[in-house]
């Protein structure tokens, strides 16, 4: 990559949600803003190499893509203070006592995961608008047609506008809650690129993990109180830095137990662990993304799976478990005790979850894998095959193939 | 910017109601709607009479063709609507969902059309 083109990724990557967020709120309109954004960047690609890069790239860009939005607007015979008149966007300035965070890109990551908008509208407004990705890109990444994916967002931007959902960080009242669902947007990403689903895709898409990191980074920034934030970053990094152990040459599922630790990515572990000491520090309650976070550095912390500080986990799972009485929660926790305190007292614990998680393969896999090593064969391949039939993932289903037939 | 709250019934809440449980809550309708319009939200608000008590007129060609019964048939029916002044969506779901409790059902949010000029 030419200086300049590795001069353009990173102003992309740095400025798009700035310009996009800036331009939204000068125009009260994300259509203008998107497509004057993609503009001035297009126009970088042309004139950078010749002219050379701008001094301040954020200030080049947000200048052009603001004349570029002017440009459409007289095109179009619209005045700028006639556009704002109609009121196509509700832009509240003064929701907020002192103090509040202020910065456009938190209103425009608010308005694209509002909880009006349908998930998997949040999940593409939020991978277009704020991470700037191509309507092309996120079909890809969701194995959608791209005139599917370009209708959802513009079904979504559609009623954002007819509704009047504000741009507008919302009320501390409101915020830990909208904010949770901020979080849950990111971690939706993060997971559709980690545990891809459907047949044929790829196990894993890199892309969307390191997208989804990118954003909860500029969350954390933006909000460096939330406590949350920071263990959702955690989680992600200490996750991600798991994946060049985690699927083999074959394309094959590594559970943590086979993994090769030393192809773990160290620098992401050392973060990971720094935010959840952090996090620590600061003696507040932890949430649950921070829970699963401490548990994942505990997991990461070990050399290898023997090693593993087992009745720690379970402890963090007890902790989970009360802000979160899921069934999979506990079928997480079982896991763990099925290491502490042996496969028997797992398995009973997992009799207690069949009702609710009857349809989902993992606890299928786990039972599996519990009877097997309490010698329980054909109920163990009984299992495998359930866990098979229900599993999405083309490594799992590799993986869990393999195990079935070693039963023997 | 207004908004309109359908009130979404079903048979079963209209048989689970007994009398004291409907008083209980018309005054806290009555309530909300004194509030609403002490804060300038009110426009209009009303219940709505059973669906079987409803008629419907096509007359598109002039001939006017009446029929009896609601034009959907479905376990779910407009039990009454709300009409509120907002500034945005999320002052529009809050009263929604106060409504909501109040009268003990499910509504619907829905912003009227805004022409542009």
């Amino acid at each position: 990559m030419t200086d300049v083109q590795e001069a353009i990724t990173r102003a992309h990557h740095d400025e798009w949600a700035r310009v996009v967020a800036s331009l939204t709120r000068r125009f009260g309109d994300l259509d203008i803003a998107e497509e004057a954004a993609a503009e001035a960047f297009a126009t970088a690609v042309e004139r950078w190499p010749v002219d050379g890069v701008p001094p301040n790239p954020g200030a080049w860009l947000t200048t052009t893509a603001n004349r570029k939005a002017i440009d459409r607007l007289r095109r179009e015979n619209r005045r700028d203070d006639k556009h704002k008149e109609a009121g196509m966007l509700h832009i509240d300035d003064h929701p907020e006592p002192a103090g509040a965070i202020e910065d456009d890109r938190l209103r425009l990551i608010f308005t694209c995961c509002h909880p009006a908008l349908a998930m998997e509208s949040r999940v593409a407004l939020t991978l277009r608008m704020v991470g700037g990705l191509t309507v092309p890109e996120i079909a890809r990444a969701f194995l959608v047609q791209e005139s599917a994916m370009g209708r959802r967002i513009t079904r979504a931007k559609t009623k954002i506008k007819a509704a009047r959902i504000p741009y507008r960080v919302p009320s501390t009242e409101d915020l830990p809650a909208r904010v949770s669902g901020v979080l849950a947007v990111l971690y939706l990403i993060f997971n559709e690129g980690y545990l891809a689903t459907g047949p044929g895709s790829d196990p894993i898409r890199p892309g969307l993990t390191a997208e989804a990191i990118r954003l909860t980074r500029l969350i954390r920034t933006l909000m460096p109180e939330n406590g949350e934030a920071t263990g959702l970053l955690a989680l992600m990094l200490l996750t991600e830095a798991r994946r060049p152990a985690r699927i083999s040459a074959n394309g094959e599922l590594i559970t943590l137990e086979e993994q090769n630790r030393d192809i773990w990515d160290a620098a992401l572990i050392a973060e990971g662990h720094q935010l959840v000491r952090e996090r620590l520090a600061t003696g507040v309650a932890p949430g649950r993304y921070q829970i699963l976070a401490a548990i994942n550095a505990v997991h990461t912390s070990a050399r290898n799976f023997r090693d593993t500080d087992w009745w720690q986990v379970v402890a963090l799972y007890d902790q989970l478990i009360h802000l979160d009485p899921s069934p999979i929660v506990a079928l997480n926790r079982a896991i763990a005790v099925a290491e502490l305190d042996g496969p028997q007292v797992a398995l009973s614990i997992m009799d207690r979850l069949e009702g609710a998680l009857v349809d989902y393969h993992a606890f299928h896999a786990t039972r599996a894998d519990l009877l097997r090593r309490l010698d329980h064969t054909d109920e163990s391949r009984a299992a495998y095959d359930r866990a098979i039939e229900l599993a999405g993932n083309t490594a799992e289903t590799a993986y869990l193939t393999r195990r079935r037939d070693e039963l023997g | 910017m207004q908004y309109l709250i359908s009130v979404i019934d079903d048979e079963q809440t209209i048989v689970a109601g007994n009398d004291s449980a409907v008083q209980a809550e018309m005054s806290a309708v009555d309530a909300f709607n004194d509030r609403l319009k002490a804060q300038g939200h009110w426009v209009f608000a009303e219940g709505l009479a059973a669906p079987n008590t409803a008629t419907v007129i096509d007359n598109r060609g002039g001939a006017s063709v009446i029929t009896d019964g609601p034009f959907l048939e479905s376990k779910e029916f407009l039990g009454g609507l709300w009409i509120i002044e907002a500034p945005d969506l999320d002052m529009a779901i809050k009263l929604a969902a106060e409504g909501s409790r109040v009268c003990n059902r499910k509504v619907e949010v829905r912003p009227f059309h805004v022409s542009e000029k």
